[in-house]
């Protein structure tokens, strides 16, 4: 199955992953060459199957709504690019 | 003292012929040296390693010592290791040092093991060569001792050319299409993937969360379940964790096999099998009926679809686990963003390599609007068919036999034009990921020099009797026990 440059585009954008022009047409023929494989699953009989997302079935577990765990935000933020006042430092996002 | 297992080095620091320190020393200096060629370990911790070595002895000499108390392993670089640099072989976390332990590791420590450092991966488990890696390619033992550049395998590439080296006795893995198993069997050592649930996998970075699971990697079947003893077991950190108690998984590998079911799957001994590999396997096959097994053919009727249902759903649940790796608030960044959605894609862009990129792209292909019910709801459905042709399989026979990987080790750059070629290195594995049950490789053998792995698929929890069936086929054979020159 083919998958079209506009295609590639519109995905690499939801994506958020830059690619260039060299790049869409290499990403063409590999997507489409995975695509192909994936459509083998069109010949399976699947009408009366629910779809298995876990192993066993198992269920999200839940908890007490009680605070067990402790603040840690200089350890964690002690290795970010960029930090002010326990606030992650990211370019402008709006003008 | 490098040829002995994680048993036999377990018994020489209990006798107190050699301290936990000097056996340190002796791998580290075996490592530095050896791993030159090998390219093994992305990062080796030399320092800690001693300081963990000297505590063991403290620990013993205290009465505290468990059997893994002063041996020395390494982790997958998958797991995070507090203070230790964490890269997933990847760029994007290149510079990564975690402020936590996974869980994992954190029973290792508490079991008093030395860890020398963190072992080499296809980029985020993304691979079945270790070709990926930012870091370079390993290299596997065995086609350097025929003087080739052959693949170790993968993702787990590092942890299966290090423990066959001898670098170490034992490494941890992950397996999400066949990552631990495989790389096994091109370097002929043991490797085990649990069952879903069976290991936490709390800090082990995610690649595709329904079917990661951290494993086993050792020469020994022995020794891959005093590994199990010590990763296996509920937490409540992972949600998906199962709480189920945990056996020790050595008591029962004296088992005898009389009366064990094998079933072999037609579809696994069908056409893309080399003669030669086939016969090992067979040969390997019938020292188990030699052992008191009987042996049966059996069918995985969707066994076919298993690489497509696999390359839709993993590629879509590593879409949504690598979504987090933005630049914002650790890992790499690219250089001078001109705003917020330049920073994302470009460091997106230039942090991912090429095979880590193309699978997230089809994840999120697959995922979009308009595709979700052909291509994920689909591919789920085939899943839960896979899963049932297993839970047929076990009504008739208590295990399943086959080859771990279609051929041998192959050359460096051999697979890597065109990713479906490579992705069908896994066709005898992905199946049981997708079902979530457990499985391992066991030497079985050589082709033309390389080694050749048998599998070996239990039902779900039966990791006690896969490791029963490969000890006691280790003590009838002597393939484990090769050593690359």
């Amino acid at each position: 199955m083919t998958i079209s440059r506009k295609d590639i585009e519109k995905v690499a954008v939801l994506a958020r992953i830059r690619v260039d022009e060299e790049q869409v047409s290499a990403l063409e023929k590999d997507l489409g060459n995975i695509l192909d494989l994936v459509d083998q699953l069109s010949a399976a009989d699947t009408d009366s199957v629910a779809p298995m997302a876990h192993p066993l079935d198992a269920v999200q577990r839940l908890r007490p709504d009680e605070v067990t765990e402790t603040n840690e935000r200089e350890a964690f933020q002690a290795i970010a690019p960029a930090t002010e006042n326990g606030l992650y430092l990211v370019p402008r996002v709006i003008e | 003292m490098h040829n002995k297992s994680v048993a036999e080095l377990s018994r020489e620091l209990e006798s107190g012929k050699i301290s936990s320190v000097e056996l340190t020393r002796q791998f580290l200096g075996r490592l530095e040296k050896e791993d030159e060629q090998l390219n093994s370990f992305i990062t080796i911790t030399e320092e800690q390693a001693l300081a963990d070595a000297h505590a063991a002895d403290e620990q013993r000499a205290a009465g505290k010592a468990t059997p893994w108390t002063g041996v020395p392993f390494a982790h997958k670089d998958i797991f995070c290791t507090n203070g230790v640099a964490t890269t997933c072989g990847s760029k994007m976390l290149a510079n990564f040092v975690p402020p936590y332990d996974a869980t994992v590791t954190e029973n290792f420590r508490k079991a008093g093991a030395v860890c020398l450092g963190k072992t080499n991966m296809d980029e985020f488990a993304m691979g079945s060569s270790t070709e990926s890696s930012y870091f370079g390619a390993t290299a596997n033992p065995w086609g350097l001792s025929q003087g080739e550049k052959r693949v170790p395998g993968g993702s787990s590439g590092g942890s299966a050319a290090a423990v066959a080296a001898r670098l170490v006795p034992a490494a941890t893995a992950t397996d999400t299409g066949g990552s631990i198993r495989q790389p096994a069997a091109l370097c002929g050592v043991t490797g085990l993937k649990p069952t879903y649930g069976r290991v936490s996998r709390y800090g082990m970075i995610a690649f595709a969360s329904s079917l990661d699971q951290g494993g086993t990697m050792a020469r020994t079947a022995e020794d891959n379940a005093l590994m199990l003893n010590v990763m296996a077991g509920f937490d409540p950190k992972d949600s998906t964790s199962i709480d189920r108690d945990v056996p020790d998984y050595t008591a029962t590998l004296n088992e005898p096999l009389t009366g064990l079911r094998i079933g072999l799957p037609k579809e696994y001994f069908a056409g893309n099998l080399s003669a030669a590999m086939e016969e090992q396997v067979r040969g390997a096959i019938r020292e188990y009926e030699k052992l008191g097994a009987t042996v049966k053919e059996v069918s995985l009727p969707h066994a076919d679809l298993a690489i497509a249902a696999y390359y839709v759903i993993a590629p879509a649940e590593a879409s949504a686990n690598l979504s987090r790796f933005d630049g914002a608030r650790y890992g790499y960044r690219c250089e001078d963003p001109k705003d917020l959605l330049d920073m994302y894609t470009r460091t997106r862009a230039e942090g991912f390599g090429t095979e880590v990129k193309r699978r997230i792209l089809v994840g999120t292909y697959a995922l979009s609007a308009g595709y979700f019910d052909a291509y994920y709801l689909k591919a789920q459905k085939v899943r839960r068919l896979i899963q049932q042709d297993f839970i047929n399989a076990f009504k008739e026979v208590d295990v399943l036999m086959s080859p771990t990987t279609p051929s041998p080790a192959f050359t460096q750059g051999e697979k890597t034009s065109d990713p479906v070629t490579m992705y069908l290195e896994d066709v005898f594995t992905i199946a049981i990921n997708l079902a979530g049950i457990p499985a391992m490789s066991v030497p079985a053998g050589f082709v033309d020099g390389l080694p050749v792995g048998l599998q070996i698929i239990g039902d779900y929890f039966s990791e006690a009797r896969l490791l029963n069936a490969a000890h006691q086929f280790q003590q009838v054979t002597d393939w484990h026990q090769r050593e690359p020159q």
